[in-house]
């Protein structure tokens, strides 16, 4: 005999009204992540309605195997604590990246083990069953090899210049077709494991085949598109499994992911069909014809002494930050550096390219850990009208997003891409390690200006050395 | 549940994450996508509500897998997130509260 407390809390009906309480802490949760000072209580809140969720769910009768539910739950923690604990500031859109590639390979891994159980039990199931699993196993899939590439490029394992293969499009189109033309013939009445596998390895080879021609330039946007994608397919399986939570928890990343999706290809110009097309791989073929303008012009390089000096005596300052200065770690550094130049009444700026760095708001987040103050930090349409007042821009590891070509130059592939307008600013001083071109490949005829200086180094060395003679001025 | 409600509450669940969604600063979007990417991590339920129906070897590894990944997911996104939003905190502001202090005094 059952206590009545027991059967209470088994019964659907109290499942169902947490996971309503579960999914109205995700929307709440959401909310709060809008506003700077109540987003670290909003991601606490989302994450307490998963624990909702979780627990809701283990309450289900149906629900049995404990222990090897507890034996997958412990190798998750087991991985997935040390990754998120230990991961560097500088790291983060790879994490990011991969994180969301294990839950699309849930979603497809669970799609499968479904179909699996329906063959062992009488067959196909009912076609509104039968499409969401089929697409969550397209859509998983595709997400899963996807995100590891993505992963893969930025941890710098793959080369982030976009690889094409030959026909790329039509190899591209055949797999789709291939998953498609499988999933009918499941839809349809075969029932088939054998074509099931096929759908996941024809998706699975697509997912690379997609993301290895991008350009790294470009891999923010693929990251968001991909994590839009891992929802909508976690919605499907909710869909299958007659699960609300799933349904409203995927479909809520789905439709975020989609709009940041969309801000991130604005920012920099390019649509997105384009850049699923490669359309980097393509334009990059090009730009190397395009960079032969700057041969032959030289560039000026400067010393830490010489920067001091136009620093100290300037009234205003700009720090342009990009990638190279969270590689460095040099966000500190670069703060004591606008402290020190404060202290003698030089106003210091930053200017925040939207998809400076890897991911839109890198920038912002590292600042931030160095506590440089909000109200520092401009967005591009406040500060590019400003650069003519500017004394001196510091352009730390940025490069593409400060290109005078995406105004100029038509051949350019950034060409129309908004950039931050540093080369009107009075003297601009670039921090560069070398003369490499940027993450894009393509080469910045910034460089070559005449108000333009170079200062070789690796960035935290060289601002600490600029903020050691700053001091003796 | 039929189709039709799921399908009701998939279309209005996406309008509310269009509406939550499209005011956010630019600031934040990184965590607000390292934040999403953890919610989606919810597929884990998925993997919990199928195992326990599931016969063999092959089915069960699946999804003892399809689990670990879920809850990788899951907690290594919120932990990441988290750590992203600590750092925003809110500077100390001595000039501030000294003009408050001053201002309680009087």
């Amino acid at each position: 005999m059952k206590l009545p407390v027991a059967s209470f809390l088994t019964d659907l009906d109290f499942i169902r009204v947490l996971y309503i309480v579960a999914f109205s802490l995700f929307i709440v949760g959401m909310q709060r992540l809008t506003k700077p000072s109540t987003a670290r209580q909003g991601n606490i809140l989302a994450a307490i309605g998963m624990a909702i969720a979780v627990v809701a769910t283990l309450l289900i009768p149906s629900v049995g195997d404990y222990g090897l539910i507890a034996l997958g739950i412990a190798i998750g923690t087991i991985v997935g604590v040390p990754a998120a604990r230990q991961v560097k500031m500088t790291a983060m859109p790879q994490m990011v990246a991969l994180f969301n590639g294990v839950g699309g390979g849930a979603v497809a891994l669970i799609s499968w083990a479904e179909y699996r159980h329906y063959l062992e039990h009488g067959g196909n199931p009912a076609l509104d069953t039968l499409i969401p699993i089929l697409f969550a196993a397209i859509i998983g899939s595709i997400s899963f090899w996807g995100s590891n590439i993505a992963f893969g490029k930025l941890q710098e394992l793959i080369p982030g210049k976009p690889i094409v293969v030959p026909g790329q499009q039509i190899v591209n189109g055949l797999l789709l077709l291939a998953a498609i033309a499988a999933a009918i013939a499941i839809a349809t009445g075969s029932e088939s494991e054998g074509l099931f596998v096929l759908i996941l390895v024809a998706a699975a080879v697509l997912g690379n085949m997609v993301v290895l021609p991008i350009g790294g330039a470009d891999m923010p946007v693929v990251i968001s598109l991909l994590n839009a994608l891992t929802g909508l397919s976690a919605a499907a399986a909710g869909i299958a499994l007659d699960n609300t939570a799933l349904i409203v928890g995927g479909i809520i990343v789905g439709a975020s992911g989609t709009i940041l999706t969309n801000l991130m290809a604005e920012a920099m110009n390019r649509s997105i069909p384009s850049i699923v097309a490669g359309g980097f791989g393509g334009a990059t073929a090009l730009a190397g014809g395009g960079g032969d303008d700057n041969e032959g012009r030289s560039v000026k390089s400067t010393d830490a002494a010489d920067v001091a000096i136009q620093l100290a005596y300037a009234s205003r300052v700009v720090v342009a930050p990009g990638y190279g200065m969270a590689v460095a770690q040099a966000q500190h550094t670069v703060r004591e550096l606008a402290d020190e130049l404060e202290k003698r009444g030089v106003e210091v700026l930053y200017a925040i390219h939207p998809v400076a760095g890897r991911m839109p708001g890198h920038m912002n987040v590292l600042l931030a850990e160095a506590d440089v103050p909000y109200d520092a930090l401009k967005e591009m349409d406040e500060i590019n009208g400003e650069f003519a007042q500017v004394d001196v821009t510091l352009v730390i590891g940025a490069n593409d997003v400060t290109n005078p070509a995406a105004r100029t130059d038509q051949g350019s592939p950034i060409y129309g891409m908004p950039i931050l307008d540093v080369d009107k600013s009075g003297s601009v001083i670039v921090l560069k390690r070398s003369m490499n071109t940027g993450f894009a490949g393509i080469d910045n005829p910034l460089f070559y200006n005449d108000n333009t200086a170079l200062l070789f180094g690796d960035a935290k060395a060289s601002v600490a050395d600029v903020l050691t003679e700053i001091k003796e001025v | 549940m039929d189709l039709i409600t799921e399908l009701t509450i998939l279309v209005l669940a996406a309008f509310v994450g269009f509406e939550v969604i499209s005011k956010v600063p630019n600031t934040l979007h990184t965590p607000l996508m390292s934040a999403t990417n953890a919610i989606h991590g919810i597929v884990l339920l998925g993997g919990i509500l199928v195992i326990g129906q599931a016969e063999g070897f092959l089915s069960k590894t699946i999804l003892v897998i399809a689990i670990a990944f879920g809850t990788i997911n899951v907690i290594g996104g919120f932990l990441v997130t988290d750590r992203m939003l600590e750092m925003f905190k809110k500077r100390p502001e001595p000039k501030k509260q000294a003009v408050e202090a001053t201002e309680a005094s009087k």
